[in-house]
């Protein structure tokens, strides 16, 4: 083993590592607002809406990630193509980024949702009682108490989200791993560099994992 | 003075169980009523009608000339104008004390809006405690909140379900006094609901006794004390046993105690056999009478002796005597009646 090529190696593995970063952090807002409203349509009076929602959570909790990727990859030029007649050329970060998006929406919404229910009716009724609409309701009593409680489920799911990124490599976006992965094929040291990756990946997941934990001991107090 | 809140034959049920049933009371602008009943008994729900909570089956909710509920139509909640305080306070826990009060006042300027929170909370008795969070507070403290929240925009109307249940005896009194002065200075129309017969009479200008979704009588404390309405009125309301007798005259009804004429006639016939209704307070202790009844068992309260008594047939009166008159269980001691009112219901 020679670990000794990575240190010149770094600041292309650096950039691949913004492209994780970049895809995550917007995967993971774009999700939770997504997340969100389907939540509000799942607890809606409205059948067609609620009804609407739980459809949209349970197609994207029964298809794998992978399939998802690869889909929009191939659907969302196509898509656009159909929409506006011309073809536009939407390259593989957008496209993965709306497939994370649309994916993790599902699974936020399932925590929202359970951060919502958890908030006691007279929260709402209280709002109501001080003059809120639903709207000023969700947006001033409900949500911002909700977020506080499942901050931690969210980050948790963000995590696992970190590490799903990676499978970005089937439509060949040069996220970190894929960087790794071409560099050590270039360099012919795949088992270091895949090594290494692993090592990055590993600390940042089990820090930030721990980095929670402190988190919700401190929210439950 | 004419009604500001009119509740008119207005009935609620939650799918086939009829929880308010044809029920009717009006309230003036700037008094306090109060429902008045066991758990169960529909108060709660006629709170949540008025909130706009519920929709209501039948009749009409009016306030201040606006018709808020109809069947099959309502004002909706937040567009009411009506606050509520609720049982379990519902601070929001997320904002401070301060915030929680200027919550209903988001449309007011600035200044207007913290000069109205920091009157609020001096009007509660916490000045100074904007900045805490609700779960700092003690319990009273919270209740205190959940009041200035509920006052701070001005409300048309002010709704309290059972404000003190969640408080110890002592503080429950004395907020109940304090927030009777509190609603009074901002001249606040109010309804509380609650099961304390002693809360209702402390708090409210008009007491409306409930049971199973029906108002029996809606009057104010003294009425409902001295004139109950019905039996069930008369034995929920305070203590007090049943004597039968007999109708002897317009205003005379002679029982195993004696003949007692009241001041006002009762509405039956001579001869009627009735039921009178004896408080505790209506049977005096009397050492020179010549009718005796033996001291079955006793309650010291301090300022009073509060007597179980066996009449010569074996049945029951209470009475409460001045402490002291302290008399062993067993001994044969004088009673008379003393009476105010007349109050007797037909015999069952």
């Amino acid at each position: 083993m020679d670990f000794s090529q990575i240190v010149p190696a770094l600041p292309a593995l650096m950039e691949g590592m913004v492209v994780t970063l970049k895809l995550l952090v917007m995967a993971v807002l774009g999700g939770v607002v997504l997340g969100t409203f389907i939540a509000l349509g799942r607890l809606s009076s409205n059948a067609f809406l609620s009804g609407l929602a739980k459809a949209y959570v349970n197609y994207f909790r029964s298809i794998p990630l992978l399939l998802v990727i690869i889909w929009f990859y191939l659907a969302v030029p196509m898509l656009l193509n159909w929409i506006t007649g011309d073809f536009v050329p939407v390259g593989a970060f957008a496209s993965c980024l709306v497939a994370f998006m649309m994916f993790e929406a599902a699974y936020y919404a399932e925590i929202v949702r359970a951060g919502i229910q958890a908030i006691s009716r007279g929260q709402v009724n209280a709002a109501y009682a001080l003059g809120m609409t639903y709207g000023q309701a969700m947006r001033l009593v409900i949500l911002p108490q909700a977020f506080r409680k499942m901050l931690p489920l969210l980050l948790q799911q963000s995590i696992i989200l970190f590490q799903d990124t990676s499978l970005v490599y089937a439509v060949g976006l040069m996220d970190f791993l894929n960087s790794a992965r071409s560099r050590g094929d270039i360099l012919g040291q795949p088992h270091e560099f895949l090594i290494f990756a692993g090592a990055v990946y590993f600390v940042i997941s089990y820090c930030a994992s721990y980095i929670v934990k402190r988190l919700q001991k401190r929210l439950v107090v | 003075m004419s009604a500001f809140l009119e509740f008119d034959q207005v009935s609620h049920a939650y799918s086939q169980q009829t929880v308010v049933d044809t029920m009717s009371f009006t309230l003036v602008e700037g008094e306090i009523g109060c429902l008045l009943g066991s758990s169960g008994c529909g108060k709660t729900t006629v709170l949540r009608c008025l909130a706009g909570f519920e929709p209501i089956r039948a009749g009409s909710i009016r306030l201040a000339g606006q018709t808020l509920s109809l069947p099959g139509h309502q004002v909706p909640a937040h567009a009411r104008q009506i606050g509520m305080v609720f049982q379990d306070y519902a601070l929001f826990p997320h904002l401070t004390v301060g915030d929680n009060v200027a919550f209903g006042l988001r449309r007011w300027s600035r200044a207007e809006r913290l000069r109205r929170v920091a009157s609020l909370l001096d009007l509660v008795g916490l000045a100074g405690l904007a900045r805490s969070y609700p779960h700092e507070l003690s319990g009273g403290q919270q209740q205190r909140v959940a009041l200035a929240r509920a006052l701070a925009p001005r409300p048309r109307l002010l709704l309290l379900d059972e404000p003190f249940s969640n408080l110890d005896v002592d503080l429950r009194s004395r907020l109940s006094a304090e927030v009777r002065a509190i609603l009074k200075q901002e001249n606040t129309t109010a309804i509380l609901v609650t099961h304390d017969q002693h809360e209702a009479f402390a708090m409210a200008d008009r007491v409306g006794v409930m049971q199973a979704g029906r108002l029996l009588q809606w009057a104010a404390p003294y009425t409902l004390y001295h004139q109950p309405a019905s039996r069930f009125v008369a034995d929920f309301i305070g203590q007090g046993v049943f004597l039968p007798g007999v109708v002897t005259g317009p205003a005379c009804i002679e029982t195993e105690i004696g003949e007692f004429c009241g001041a006002v006639p009762v509405p039956f016939d001579v001869g009627q056999r009735v039921e009178v209704l004896l408080r505790p307070d209506d049977v005096q202790h009397d050492d020179a009478s010549s009718r005796k009844a033996v001291v079955e068992s006793k309650v010291f309260r301090g300022s009073e002796f509060h007597y179980t008594l066996a009449l010569p047939s074996g049945r029951r009166v209470l009475a409460e005597v001045p402490s002291h008159h302290d008399h062993p269980v067993g001994e044969p001691i004088g009673i008379r009646l003393e009476m105010d009112h007349l109050i007797a219901f037909p015999a069952h």
